[in-house]
């Protein structure tokens, strides 16, 4: 409609120039927040905070990322395959209507909605505790590997189901059975699903900090082994924001945080258009 | 192979019942040592003093208004921008909107906390008086936090209203705002509805970003300028230091909110089981 | 006995629904033997249960007894051994999404041949016999969802023959091709009969007319004719028959 035509509909105008207004907020929050971070940190993105050594003066980052990295390594290489396993039992063995599904979705769910300060009691009372393994990047690997677990499900289940069966009749009626048919036609037609899935549950581990502040602890040094207490990037953020004394290196962390998620986001975008592509 | 395959499926089973079991038998005693009326309903919490006090009440409070504060804005802001982007959008604008709601989703709890406290606060001080350490400004962070969220659920919810009633809507006369307000959206309600609750549940459970702007005194707040402590605050904040009875109150209050959690995901669920 | 497949008192049940009722049939060997009837007659249902493909259907029950060359398929055998020796071609083309050589290869790699000289063989032979190996031979490591669908359906046919079966089952295979593809895989068929007991469902009364040396007619559930093709076609036996074949219905 041209704006005369608004004129004789007041309130259509009100109701459109409303959602204009709301995105423009949600734009806005968004750019201002990222280019905020960005003027204020990038300046500052010195070599020291780069530096293999962490001491007080350089709060240097690097290895938080390191953690970071073997953190998401860890995770993924526990529930990637628990992932994968449930979702072909979910989707490929189980019957309709089996009552353990609904259970296991029920349970899945539930996994999902825990808020991740209770994951991180959690992995403090069990792995850190009970099982002795003290404030270590492995009672944060296993931890972090039961949230994202759900997410692996879900993705991976999706992907499963959208591999079209005819491909799997055509399988069958070639004489092959179904672990063949599983692994050779059905999850290889579902691995760029598989992989948006891992892609996303990346960025979960990355931004994750309640969680690991009690169960890999808060060291900044390097870790020596994975029984070592180490922080993650997201740690090193919270502590410097609470400190309150190098603000110029919080943003600069906080720039490279952000650089990190804007890279997984990419590749995760990137992921889908290669889905679509296919289908 | 297929008892492998059940083998890795029923892990999830085991894992909700670990967790339940440990983290009820590490904070139901402290419940019961305190009193279970006293703790939830204790507007005390004092866990240094002689004699401690353990009453939650103020923080159950204070995640009760930060978060109805963040659905607030969430829901207003976020509904409107995916009635925006559902139905009001040119295809090329949406191409690069909905990748940036895909970036503010995958940002970094901390990060968000960081710019609140950078950005938010001293705002709120100047602006609003007070410390700006806030309800306010916990609010309106969360509020922009689960803003992807929201809109991601009811975007895909209006789109997923059958184009016959928003042509039907037109047929009679009305504007293309009308038909889009009056029937596509409120067609539209059980999704838009399940997005709320998963705000909720981003909104209850968040801690590190509401850490670092809300003031975080354990007192029952009188304003929203006044600062306030969520369920989640209270444990980070003191888990550090705290010891025997104190711990293992925290880790109730750790069992308060997950009893929270269950029962709005629950009766979410049963809610929608109900529908059909 | 010579037929190869012997269906025998055959009902079969999708739960409460009767799809199949006391169906008798022999297939003969080196035939071609058509099913035709309107949609829902249970004439792929029943192509189906010759190699056991509605095991995959929850809910599906059958009583009777279908023997190949005397056995009974429904007793305690391997059912991927089954499969092998009564191959399928499906409707829809349905080509795995890997290259043509992976596609052809796929079967005789599951029945356990490992040495790439004996697939290599299989591979070029398979092709052969689906008369599409001169069009192919150059691209075999091309992806098989990049063939048009006449050409990916017999490549589907190739994949079928790898596996050496000895009856072939077709379940409307040229339904969704064009007229010059749907030739091309009847002459294929017509040739494929001197080595293959070949079973086709089809929707087209002409092709059964062409290809086939007997039909069986089929309504709702039940087998209401079955003769030599020629002889189903002119001097129709049963009312039904006639009707369907003359286009009153269906």
């Amino acid at each position: 409609m041209t704006l005369n035509m608004y004129l004789k509909y007041p309130f259509s105008l009100f109701l459109k120039v409303l959602v204009i207004l709301a995105t423009a907020v949600t734009c806005f929050t968004l750019l201002f927040l990222i280019g905020y971070i960005l003027l204020k940190g990038i300046p500052y993105l010195s070599l020291d905070l780069f530096s293999w050594t962490y001491n007080s003066e350089n709060v240097s980052f690097m290895p938080s990322i390191v953690n970071t990295i073997i953190m998401v390594i860890g995770a993924l290489l526990i529930s990637v395959p628990f992932g994968i396993f449930s979702a072909i039992y979910l989707v490929e063995y189980a019957k309709r209507g089996n009552k353990m599904v609904g259970v296991i979705r029920i349970t899945a769910e539930t996994l999902a909605g825990i808020p991740s300060i209770v994951y991180g009691l959690f992995g403090m009372l069990f792995f850190v505790t009970s099982l002795k393994m003290g404030y270590s990047l492995l009672a944060g690997i296993f931890t972090v590997a039961i949230m994202i677990l759900p997410l692996m499900m879900r993705t991976t289940e999706e992907a499963l189901k959208a591999v079209p069966d005819i491909f799997r009749e055509g399988s069958f009626g070639l004489g092959a059975g179904k672990l063949r048919t599983v692994f050779r036609i059905v999850l290889p037609t579902a691995i760029p699903g598989i992989l948006a899935g891992i892609i996303l549950s990346i960025g979960r581990i990355v931004g994750e900090t309640a969680a690991l502040i009690y169960t890999a602890g808060t060291v900044a040094e390097l870790p020596k082994n994975l029984l070592s207490s180490g922080r993650t990037l997201s740690v090193h953020m919270y502590a410097l924001s609470k400190e309150g004394l190098h603000t110029n290196q919080a943003y600069a962390t906080a720039v490279m945080l952000l650089g990190i998620v804007l890279l997984i986001n990419m590749l995760s975008t990137m992921m889908a258009k290669k889905i679509e592509k296919k289908s | 192979m297929e008892g492998v395959f059940l083998g890795a499926a029923l892990f999830s089973i085991f894992a909700v019942i670990l967790i339940c079991v440990f983290l009820f038998a590490g904070g139901l005693p402290a419940i019961g040592k305190i009193g279970v009326f006293s703790f939830l309903f204790g507007t005390e919490w004092s866990p240094t003093d002689e004699p401690a006090s353990f009453g939650i009440f103020p923080m159950i409070l204070g995640s009760l208004y930060v978060t109805a504060g963040a659905i607030l804005i969430g829901v207003s802001i976020g509904v409107l921008t995916a009635v925006f982007m559902a139905s009001f959008c040119p295809p090329r604008l949406h191409k690069i909107l909905k990748p940036a709601i895909d970036i503010l989703a995958g940002i970094p709890s901390v990060v968000y906390g960081f710019f609140g406290l950078v950005v938010l606060v001293p705002f709120v001080r100047v602006h609003l008086g007070g410390s700006g350490s806030s309800i306010l400004t916990a609010s309106v962070l969360l509020g922009i936090m689960i803003l992807p969220t929201i809109i991601g659920v009811a975007e895909s919810a209006l789109r997923a209203v059958p184009s016959s009633y928003y042509e039907g809507a037109l047929a009679l006369g009305a504007t293309h705002e009308r038909s889009i307000f009056f029937v596509v959206l409120p067609a539209a309600t059980s999704g838009v509805m399940a997005g709320v609750v998963l705000g909720i549940g981003r909104a209850i459970g968040e801690t590190m970003a509401v850490i670092l702007v809300a003031g975080n005194q354990a007192r029952i707040p009188n304003g929203i300028l006044n600062g306030a402590r969520t369920l989640t605050s209270n444990i980070v904040l003191e888990m550090g230091y705290a010891a025997d009875l104190h711990r293992e109150a925290l880790i109730g209050t750790g069992v308060v909110l997950f009893v929270f959690i269950l029962i709005i995901n629950l009766s979410f669920s049963f809610m929608k089981r109900a529908k059909r | 006995m010579t037929a190869k497949i012997n269906i025998k008192n055959v009902n079969l049940f999708y739960t409460q629904f009767q799809a199949l009722k006391n169906v008798n049939l022999d297939i003969e060997k080196n035939e071609i033997t058509a099913f035709i009837g309107p949609s829902g007659c249970g004439k792929s249902t029943l192509l189906k249960s010759l190699n056991r493909m509605n095991d995959l259907i929850e809910g599906c029950r059958i009583e009777g007894e279908i023997l190949l060359d005397g056995q009974n398929i429904y007793g305690k055998i391997d059912v991927n051994a089954l499969r092998k020796r009564v191959g399928m071609v499906f409707q829809k083309p349905n080509p795995f999404p890997m290259s043509i050589y992976e596609n052809v290869a796929y079967g005789p790699k599951t029945h356990g041949i490992r040495s790439k000289v004996k697939l290599d063989e299989i591979v070029e032979t398979s092709l052969k016999n689906a008369a599409i190996w001169d069009e192919l031979k150059d691209r075999l490591k091309k992806n098989a969802l990049s063939l048009s669908g006449g050409q990916q359906q017999r490549l589907c046919v190739a994949r079928a023959l790898a596996v050496e079966p000895e009856v072939l089952l077709m379940d409307e295979p040229t339904s969704a091709l064009d007229p010059i593809s749907t030739a091309k895989i009847e002459d294929l068929v017509l040739e494929l009969k001197k080595k293959y007991t070949i079973v086709i469902v089809t929707h087209n009364m002409q092709q059964a007319t062409r290809i086939s040396d007997k039909t069986a007619f089929f309504l709702l559930g039940e087998m209401i004719e079955f003769n030599e093709t020629e002889t189903l076609f002119s001097i129709p036996k049963d009312k039904r028959t006639e009707d369907y074949i003359t286009g009153r219905f269906g």
